[in-house]
């Protein structure tokens, strides 16, 4: 069987910490930082479990932001 | 596989489309605007409509569209997108004229710009965002709140012997005989958003055809308006906005 490896890209910056990613992750990558903080001052998202995406482009379709870039592998 | 060697530049599947600038948006986090914003930019760039491509923004929040999208945009007065759009599109008509209106700018002071537009089948898109409140000015109730939805000017919740009923404005326009497409969409899930993504891009295409008015409403989310968080807005307008306002095509002349 194909093995889908899958990584995120968060622009921290760019983030306002909506938690809309985290909740559309279907395989729990995404978290909200606990303490750091961006210029913002936003609790800004990032990837707390990378091994476990599949790259499905989930949480940068409903980003309001437009802060998620996805990438994907697909091993045969 | 290393993290390394999947973030390469010919593995990337999504990436936010280059006519979003890079200006922060002035959105709430959370704010389905933002979605919106994005859809559009990526259906005028998949259409290479990106030189021909003019946006009238309306008043609200969605005023500084101008500031997020790389293309041309008019800022109409309250309510008057519509009629804007119309001479923008009857004097160029080989340009892709569309407006981006919220609820309070669409439904209530612009109702007669928008019903006669339509009514005229001028062929422009609408995008309608309906979020049931006044989200710019501060919550306010809009002609869409639903009966019983708190805002600040109902805080005992919407009273129809008082305030009346919320409006449909969608299907008002699907009765007039120029609009060719009217359809009611959501953003609030990524299913939800590669349908809304196909509406934009169907009234865009009806807009370029001359088919007449395309309609597209995108219920929303206002969290903080609603005093919710995005991701409460987002259920609360699933078990709420929805029985009103459901989702899906009203009307469409257009074959396939």
């Amino acid at each position: 069987m194909a093995k889908v490896y899958g990584a995120v890209e968060i622009n921290s910056e760019r983030c306002k910490g909506c938690d809309l990613c985290v909740v559309a992750c279907p395989a729990d990558v995404l978290g909200l930082q606990p303490k750091e903080v961006n210029n913002k001052g936003y609790h800004f998202a990032y990837a707390a479990a990378p091994e476990n995406c599949i790259g499905c482009a989930a949480c940068a379709t409903v980003c309001p932001d437009g802060c998620i870039e996805v990438y994907r592998v697909v091993e045969k | 596989m290393k993290q390394e060697e999947i973030k390469r530049p010919e593995n990337k599947v999504y990436s936010k489309p280059a006519l979003l600038n890079d200006n922060p948006m002035h959105y709430c986090p959370g704010c389905s605007h933002g979605v919106v914003h994005k859809l559009v930019a990526e259906v005028i760039e998949e259409m290479g409509a990106e030189h021909i491509a003019i946006g009238v923004a309306p008043v609200g929040c969605a005023v500084f569209a101008y500031n997020y999208i790389d293309i041309d945009w008019i800022e109409a007065a309250h309510g008057r997108a519509p009629a804007v759009a119309t001479a923008a599109k009857r004097l160029n008509p080989d340009r892709l004229v569309f407006t981006y209106q919220g609820d309070g700018d669409l439904a209530a002071i612009g109702t007669a710009e928008t019903i006669h537009a339509a009514n005229r089948g001028e062929n422009i898109a609408i995008i309608f965002i309906n979020n049931a409140i006044y989200g710019m000015t501060g919550g306010q109730m809009a002609p869409t709140t639903l009966e019983g939805q708190v805002t600040a000017t109902t805080p005992y919740g919407r009273r129809v012997d008082l305030n009346g009923y919320p409006i449909k404005i969608s299907d008002l326009l699907s009765q007039l005989d120029g609009t060719c497409f009217v359809t009611r969409q959501a953003v609030h899930t990524p299913a939800a958003v590669r349908k809304a993504k196909a509406a934009i891009r169907k009234a865009f295409e009806n807009s370029m055809a001359g088919k007449g008015t395309s309609v597209v409403e995108i219920v929303s989310t206002c969290n903080s308006g609603w005093k919710l968080s995005p991701a409460k807005a987002n259920e609360w307008m699933v078990s709420n906005m929805f029985e009103k306002y459901p989702l899906g095509d009203i009307k469409n002349t257009v074959s396939k």
